[in-house]
């Protein structure tokens, strides 16, 4: 079997960048985002991206590095949010963008990557999200017809991977990273831990591996948070 | 005097019944979580993937792996449930989930809701909204009645673009509770909020509506 394990994100993109390319990038908000692969891709300057990401990161981190080198032509995403770099290319004219719902985009991306070239939602109906699109009545309903989507290549993040490329998720690190696995022509994870199979128990196994084309270890996890929210310890009674 | 941010929220809480799967969605409805009456057990869903969210981490206790749908870090509870995106919003999409409340930027009165852009110059993204309030069996927005030029936010018809079109059950601000019956087009104020007159509120909300105190 060819082998899958990467020594480095640059390894594991070497072959597969080029310009115009459409990627799909895991991650909700900084959670779950594949930063050693965000960052190779920066350093290996391939430009004219359209990325399929639910945000782009925020100023200064994940997509937002992407972004900031001007490396991105479009995004496909839910959610701007805080990223005033993002806002303001945008509405500068700058980047192109085409919002989806949230869960429209995800069933796209699960629509691609099972062989489902469209589907009909009621999501956005009536609003400026079913523009230009086919409605249709099902059972006196109206629905809109969404396309499935693919890309040229999905970037990924698990938390832990074995050689064979079954991958398990932390968490709400979860999130995108399931759906784009199966939605790339190739397929990249990054993970934080990488084990021998059968040290992960099959029944718990979140992504196969036939997914997963490469599998590196990332060298580095910052992991940032967007929001520290924390409460105060309570008191133990008697401490005082 | 008019109904703080947190009367706002207490009273959007008795809009919860025990057993609920509830999503809040970001600003003053995360703050529901903090009035869930008395005797009553909800279930908060997030849809970045969580079912079962626990409140906010101890200091120095924060997981970068366990945030909530506006990037906060949460805890887990001992019920909580992990998922995938898609899962998610097949849940809400598929009318799992028994209630949303989640903010507005102007709600009509045909149940018509706007609060994900104003073009030209503020673009947020709709993220999860368009499909909460197509999916969820029963939709509650908590908003200020007005802009902070005065403006009125309860509408004949939304001017800005649409999260979705009559899709709002109820509607909470800062002056009073309404109940829309999209179908009728019609809306019901149902409760005034201190101190607060009819003819003030009447004043102050461009959408026709009858009494029903």
């Amino acid at each position: 079997m060819a082998k899958k394990v990467q020594s480095s994100a640059n390894e594991a993109l070497a072959g597969l960048l080029f310009d115009g390319m459409t990627v799909m990038a895991g991650g909700f908000g900084l959670c779950g985002i594949p930063e050693n692969l965000i960052a190779a891709m920066r350093l290996a300057g391939v430009k004219d991206l359209t990325v399929i990401s639910n945000n782009c990161g925020i100023d200064g981190f994940g997509l937002g590095l992407l972004l900031e080198n001007g490396q991105i032509k479009k995004m496909i995403s839910s959610y701007v949010g805080e990223n005033k770099l993002f806002e303001h290319l945008y509405l500068s004219g700058a980047l192109e963008l085409e919002f989806n719902p949230q869960g429209t985009l995800a069933e796209r991306i699960r629509a691609g990557g099972a062989g489902i070239p469209a589907f009909f939602t009621k999501t956005g109906v009536g609003t400026l999200v079913a523009e230009g699109k086919e409605v249709r009545d099902f059972d006196g309903e109206a629905y809109v017809m969404e396309r499935g989507l693919t890309a040229d290549l999905s970037i990924i993040k698990a938390w832990k991977g074995d050689t064979e490329g079954n991958l398990v998720y932390r968490k709400t690190a979860r999130n995108f990273n399931p759906m784009m696995a199966t939605a790339g022509k190739a397929c990249i994870a990054e993970v934080e831990r990488l084990v021998e199979p059968g040290q992960i128990d099959p029944d718990q196994i979140h992504t196969p591996g036939i997914y997963i084309d490469r599998i590196l270890v990332g060298a580095v996890y910052e992991k940032r948070i967007e929001r520290v929210t924390t409460q105060p310890r309570p008191v133990a009674e008697g401490a005082l | 005097m008019a109904w703080t941010r947190e009367d706002m929220a207490a009273r959007a809480a008795l809009e919860l019944q025990d057993g609920f799967y509830v999503n809040l969605g970001i600003g003053i409805p995360t703050l529901v979580a903090n009035y869930i009456p008395d005797g009553i057990s909800v279930t908060l869903q997030s849809e970045n993937g969580m079912l079962g969210m626990g409140p906010f981490p101890f200091e120095g206790e924060a997981d970068a792996d366990l945030i909530n749908a506006g990037k906060q870090t949460i805890t887990e509870l001992a019920q909580s449930s992990y998922f995938s995106s898609s899962d998610s919003f097949a849940m809400i999409r598929g009318g799992h989930i028994n209630l949303s409340i989640l903010g507005g930027m102007q709600v009509a009165q045909n149940g018509d809701l706007a609060n994900w852009m104003v073009p030209g110059k503020m673009v947020k993204g709709m993220g999860g909204a368009m499909d909460l309030v197509a999916g969820v069996r029963r939709v509650v927005v908590v908003m200020d009645h007005c802009e902070k030029s005065g403006a009125p936010k309860v509408l004949k018809a939304c001017n800005l673009p649409l999260t979705g079109a009559g899709v709002v059950d109820l509607v909470i601000t800062d002056l009073g509770v309404f109940e829309i019956d999209a179908k009728a087009a019609s809306m019901r104020l149902t409760a005034l909020a201190t101190g607060i007159s009819l003819d003030e509120i009447a004043a102050k909300t461009e959408a026709e509506f009858t009494v029903g105190l």
